[in-house]
């Protein structure tokens, strides 16, 4: 239909592609095609086949049947990240860079400059200086990877990747983990590819992003193509909804009014770590309590000292009025007090294992009979776990590694729940998982609050926040500056608090 | 369900070398030499019940043998000058076989804690101990051999060369060691915690285990393996010198990883160190019986099987497709 020099012409297409692992299909005839200077966003829950259409459009997957056309021409793509070579580059979720080695090294990596048989490290700082200044990422080229914060090494990996000079740029989720300030910096970078003439293709679960920056939109569902139509013609409701295929009218739970009369089951006294400067606040018994703030303001810092996981300086923790002093992870989970970290791949899920180990791990003292592992009520608590958490895996033998995010997700909160906790705190409920999943975990965390379990949810996302808790603090720079209650709970207020344009001077 | 050949590698190994030696002198399957094979699988086969603790947790223990050698030489030591107070009975071989294992214990303790509360790699930590304890035997000896009394060697004798029930008690001791690592690694919170650390070290921080306290003990297990190992092999000869117990902590890693236990933690199996101790014996053993290779050779066959087996692991047998979302 197009002629090889029309504009419009793709780039990079998918053909009616089909994709099976052993006798599991994932992706049933989809079609896709990438344009140059074009964002392409592709969007879908959990499981909907994303992640197996970008890594087949890079080669990192071969098709079960079905064709890939490279300018038009039908093409093989060569595996494992030799398609880098065409000028197709996947940048993935979980980041590829050598932690030890320095940022100017990870970024020339496989391509670094020499002279005369050496290498030019003056001449390869000083460009990779320059490229960082231009994404506006303040740290050296000198740096070790392992130094960095995740959000920094999310931007490395984009600067490595565009240093690449990518035609087709596909990029897995690359704003997960970055901050407001950072995604906006990270767009600019994007719509100058896109004016350059690279064919973009942006996965993300968070939808006002994914129409901030897309042209076209394709979504798919649990390995269907849906649509792909331009962005004008989606709206923010109507692009959830056919990720779902359902109704999101309840996406937040009805919440229970706060009883301000309830027992004060936590309270945190001037709580001091190497980041933190005198934090206090109190938990009441089924209160959803959020933390809200911007990276690096000390929500997570805070509560891996209550929980025996960071070192305390200072402070006094008091459960029930009582003042307690932890001295292990064991003694705060005994206290039923339990941490849901935001990191499920390095602190949370043994990737490796299997779902039941995984789920009794928190609380396996309580899987002991006559010194023995009881198998079979780990088993139990799988299938409990399973039906609670609508935990869905092809089979209950697979490896944590194999789940999606959400399904990660959800084993993590059956994990936690094993320990019986009458107060939880999840950090960041919801990166990374899709809009399903999500509203899920919202009616869960309801669902705690209204059986008297108190919740402290640590989140980036504001609607989150909003949407789910009772009582929003607010942190930044290792200080609570701001507490909102009832209808005093929005958006503006949050921020103001956030960026420090607003203190509560009674907090000092 | 398809065939696990992580699972089955190893005793198909096994069974493969002995219909091997079988056909090169059908003497091998005697039953004198089996038992001389097992009894001498069961140094190794003990010490590397403990290393695989110690291997699925993420660590390594590098100074069992010399471990094994000064704690002989001390052994030796007490035993002799115990004679004046206890005379040559039973209560003097008690003495040092206590006094075995309270070494065990404390050099696996200090090893724990020197990784955990000291914060230095394993490795480096073993490493350095190693070094002492080789050295130490060497000065106890004074570069020369320790001998045990003569009249306690013929109390003590039987723990080695006496049988039990048609088996010699040192194999009795490696199947009573390796059910207890059996049960300790697949069925009890312990055996989870070594893999969970073993994993991923912060997953089992965040999970409630006490990490450094659970490495400590995979040491101090190490340690009480390597004490009950030297308390069988001190009768045997009645000595010991600087070259007790040479790269005997090698063939143990090496019984580990044949058996499948991954080097760098997280998945162990006993059953496997155990058919990988066999398998090395088996190896020398074979050697001896006959002329086709030098038995100067035993070295060269042991590293190719090393190598062979890890490289069997490493293919993508049965593996699962990659994840999907």
């Amino acid at each position: 239909m197009h002629e090889p020099t029309n504009i419009e012409a793709p780039v990079l297409s998918a053909e009616s592609v089909s994709k099976s692992f052993g006798n599991v299909p994932v992706l049933f005839s989809v079609s896709f095609d990438i344009r140059a200077g074009e964002v392409h966003a592709l969007i879908g829950e959990n499981g909907a086949g994303k992640s197996t259409l970008m890594k087949i459009l890079s080669g990192f997957h071969e098709t079960t049947s079905g064709a890939i056309r490279l300018d038009g021409e039908e093409i093989s793509l060569p595996l494992n990240g030799q398609a880098e070579a065409l000028g197709i580059v996947l940048i993935h979720q979980e980041l590829n860079l050598a932690e030890q080695m320095t940022v100017a090294e990870n970024i020339f990596l496989g391509r670094e400059l020499s002279q005369n048989g050496f290498l030019s490290r003056t001449e390869m700082a000083r460009r990779v200086s320059a490229m960082l200044a231009e994404v506006g990422l303040n740290i050296s080229p000198k740096t070790r990877i392992s130094d960095l914060s995740i959000a920094e090494k999310q931007m490395v990996e984009i600067v490595k990747a565009m240093s690449r000079d990518a035609r087709v740029l596909i990029m897995d989720e690359p704003t997960a983990v970055l901050t407001e300030a950072e995604t906006a910096l990270f767009f600019k970078q994007v719509r100058k590819l896109k004016a350059c003439g690279t064919a973009i293709v942006f996965v993300s679960h968070k939808l006002h992003e994914v129409k901030e920056i897309a042209d076209r939109i394709t979504i798919l569902r649990d390995g269907q193509w849906i649509t792909t139509k331009p962005t004008g013609q989606f709206t923010l409701d109507g692009m959830a909804q056919m990720m779902v295929g359902r109704e999101l009218s309840d996406f937040y739970p009805p919440m229970n009014e706060a009883d301000v009369d309830a027992e004060v089951i936590l309270e945190i006294r001037g709580m001091t770590t190497k980041n933190l400067r005198n934090v206090s606040f109190e938990l009441r018994k089924g209160e959803v309590l959020g933390f809200f703030g911007l990276i690096g303001s000390g929500r997570t810092e805070l509560f891996e000292a209550i929980c025996c996981l960071e070192e305390k300086l200072d402070g006094t923790v008091f459960v029930s009025g009582k003042e307690v002093s932890f001295s292990s992870v064991a003694e705060v989970r005994d206290a039923g007090i339990v941490y849901l970290t935001k990191d499920r791949k390095e602190k949370g899920l043994l990737m490796e294992q299997g779902m039941r180990p995984n789920i009794t791990l928190l609380a396996l003292p309580k899987f002991i009979r006559h010194f023995m592992l009881d198998r079979a009520a780990e088993q139990k608590a799988l299938e409990r776990g399973i039906r609670r958490f609508d935990i869905r895996a092809r089979d209950p033998k697979v490896r944590a590694r194999e789940l999606s995010g959400g399904n990660q997700q959800k084993l993590l909160l059956a994990k936690i729940m094993e320990a019986d906790p009458r107060i939880v705190v999840i950090d960041e409920p919801t990166r990374g998982i899709d809009v399903g999943t999500k509203q899920q975990i919202y009616h869960f965390i309801a669902a705690l609050a209204a059986e008297g379990i108190s919740v402290v949810v640590i989140s980036s996302e504001m609607p989150e926040i909003i949407g789910i808790c009772h009582r929003v603090l607010v942190m930044r720079s290792g200080r609570i500056t701001g507490e909102l209650t009832g209808d005093a709970v929005n958006e503006n207020e949050i921020v103001r608090y956030a960026a420090g344009l607003k203190e509560e001077t009674s907090r000092g | 369900m398809s065939v696990d050949i992580k699972t089955l590698g190893p005793a198909i190994a096994l069974i493969l070398l002995c219909i091997v030696g079988f056909l090169l002198n059908p003497a091998f399957l005697s039953e004198g030499n089996i038992t001389n094979l097992l009894t001498r699988s069961a140094f190794i086969g003990i010490i590397a019940v403990g290393a695989t603790f110690v291997i699925t947790s993420g660590g390594i223990d590098l100074s069992v043998g010399s471990m094994a050698a000064v704690i002989a030489g001390v052994m030796i030591i007490v035993m002799n000058n115990a004679v004046d107070v206890f005379g040559t009975g039973i209560a003097t071989v008690l003495v040092g076989c206590s006094c075995s294992i309270v070494l065990g214990l404390g050099a696996g303790w200090t090893n724990g804690m020197l990784t955990t509360k000291g914060k230095i790699e394993a490795f480096i930590v073993t490493l350095g101990t190693m070094g002492i304890f080789r050295s130490l035997v060497t000065y106890f000896a004074d570069g020369g051999t320790l001998s045990l009394n003569y009249d306690i060697r013929s109390t003590y004798r039987p723990v080695y060369y006496d049988s039990f029930v048609g088996l010699p008690i040192p194999v009795w001791v490696f199947i009573a060691v390796a059910i207890a690592g059996w049960i300790l690694l697949n069925w009890t919170a312990f055996g989870r915690y070594c893999t969970a650390i073993g994993s991923n070290e912060a997953v089992a921080r965040y999970s409630a285990i006490k990490v450094d306290r659970i490495k400590t003990w995979t040491y101090v297990l190490q340690g009480l393996c390597v004490a009950l190992a030297t308390i069988i092999y001190v009768p045997r000869l009645g000595s010991a010198s600087s070259s007790t117990g040479v790269l005997w902590e090698l063939e143990a890693i090496a019984a580990v990883i044949i058996g499948g236990t991954v080097l760098k933690g997280g998945y162990g199996r006993i059953g496997g160190t155990i058919l990988g101790a066999l398998i090395l014996t088996t190896i020398g053993n074979i050697l001896n019986f006959t002329d086709v290779i030098s038995n100067y050779l035993n070295g060269t066959m042991q590293g190719l099987i090393i190598i062979v087996a890890v490289w069997l692991q490493r293919g993508d047998w049965g593996r699962r497709s990659p994840p999907t979302s």
